[in-house]
C-alpha cells in the first residue's frame, strides 16, 4: 500500500516543502499537504511531519502559537492513536509546546543564530526513525536555529536517558542544550523531535546524505508494519 | 479591567539574554549590578468579571511555558490590596 505522509504548514513554516520532498524521495509517494487551520487530518496516515521555520513569527515563544492552532488538536489525537510524528526544528519546538514531548527549547546559550552542519551521535536506535543507524554512529546534519537550547529538569533528563529516549546528541556543545540533547523521543518511541534538519541532508549536492537513513527507516518500518 | 501578567524564567534556569544584558550594562560603566534576568510583561484588557481561575488558566495554557517560566498576575484588586498593606 502506498505510504501516506502529511506535512503540516503553519504561517511562517519554511521547510515544509523540503520535508515533503524528503518523504517523497524515499517513499515514492507525494506527501499530503495540510494547512494549520484545518481541523481534520487526511485519514489512514502513516506519518505526520511538522516542518522547520518560524511559525507565527516566533511570537510569544517559538512554537507556542502553532501548538494551539486548530490542526494540532488533530495531530495530538493522531499521535495518541499511534501515528508517528516527526518534528524538525520549529516542529520540535511545536511538539514541546503542545506537550507531546517533554522539555522546552530556549534561546541558544551564545545568543546567536547557528547555521552550520554539525556532528551528532545517534543515541537510540530502537525507534522507528533511528532504526537505520548504528548505535553510537556519528552523522552530520545541518542545524539552523536561534532557539535550540534544550531544557528539562534533572529528573526529566534522567528519565529520558533511563528510558533510551534521547535520539541524538551534539558532539560539540553548539547551543547550550542540557546534556547536549539534539533530539528526543516520546514514551512510545513514535514521536521524534529534533533541532537538526535531516531533510537537508538527503543528497550529495546538499553536502551530505546522512539524513536519508532516518526517512528510509521510517518508511520501511511503516510499510512493512 | 486591565491585567498585567509578568512572565519570568524560573530560578535556576540559565538566562543567556539576561547575562548578555548584564555584560552590556557593565560595558556601559554601571557598577554593582549583581544579576540581570529578562522577562516579559503582557498587558490584558479583560471583562471585569473575569474569574481569577480563568486568568490562571490563560497563563498556564499559553502565556507562560511552565517548564521554564513562572508567572505573576497583577489585577487592580490585587494591586490595591498590595498598596493598602493587606494580604493580596
Amino acid at each position: 500500500m502506498a505510504f501516506r505522509a502529511a506535512v503540516i504548514t503553519f504561517p511562517g513554516s519554511n521547510c515544509d516543502r523540503d520535508l515533503a520532498v524528503a518523504l517523497e524521495t524515499v517513499s515514492g509517494t507525494p506527501a499530503l499537504r495540510v494547512w494549520h487551520g484545518d481541523t481534520a487530518l487526511p485519514d489512514r496516515l502513516d506519518l505526520i511531519g511538522l516542518p522547520g521555520g518560524f511559525s507565527y513569527g516566533d511570537y510569544l515563544r517559538s512554537g507556542a502559537m502553532a501548538a494551539h492552532s486548530p490542526v494540532m488538536r488533530a495531530v495530538k489525537a493522531a499521535a495518541e492513536a499511534g501515528v508517528p510524528v516527526l518534528g524538525v526544528c520549529n516542529g520540535f519546538q511545536v511538539l514541546t509546546e503542545a506537550g507531546l514531548l517533554p522539555g522546552a527549547l530556549m534561546r541558544n546559550a551564545g545568543q546567536t543564530f547557528i547555521c552550520r552542519t554539525v556532528p551528532l551521535r545517534v543515541e537510540s536506535t530502537r525507534s522507528l526513525f533511528t532504526a537505520g543507524y548504528a548505535p553510537g554512529q556519528v552523522i552530520r546534519i545541518p542545524v539552523a536555529h536561534h532557539d535550540g537550547n534544550y531544557f528539562a529538569d534533572a529528573d526529566t533528563l534522567d528519565r529520558l536517558e533511563g528510558e533510551g529516549r534521547i535520539a541524538f546528541r551534539y558532539l560539540d556543545a553548539c547551543n547550550g542544550s542540557q546534556r547536549d540533547i539534539a533530539g528526543v523521543l516520546d514514551a512510545s518511541g513514535r514521536v521524534l523531535g529534533m533541532m537538526p534538519h535531516p531533510e537537508r541532508a538527503m543528497e550529495d549536492e546538499q553536502g551530505g546524505r546522512d539524513g536519508r537513513a532516518l526517512f528510509e527507516a521510517a518508511v520501511r518500518g511503516l510499510v512493512s508494519a | 479591567m486591565k491585567v498585567r501578567v509578568h512572565v519570568s524564567l524560573k530560578p535556576g534556569v540559565l538566562d543567556p539574554q539576561g547575562r548578555a544584558v548584564h555584560h552590556a550594562l557593565e560595558g556601559l560603566g554601571f557598577a554593582g549590578v549583581r544579576d540581570v534576568r529578562v522577562g516579559r510583561l503582557i498587558e490584558l484588557d479583560v471583562a471585569d468579571d473575569t474569574p481569577d481561575e480563568a486568568l490562571e488558566a490563560m497563563c498556564r495554557d499559553l502565556l507562560a511555558n511552565m517548564v521554564i517560566e513562572d508567572y505573576r498576575i497583577e489585577t487592580p484588586a490585587r494591586a490595591a490590596a498590595a498598596t493598602s498593606g493587606e494580604p493580596g
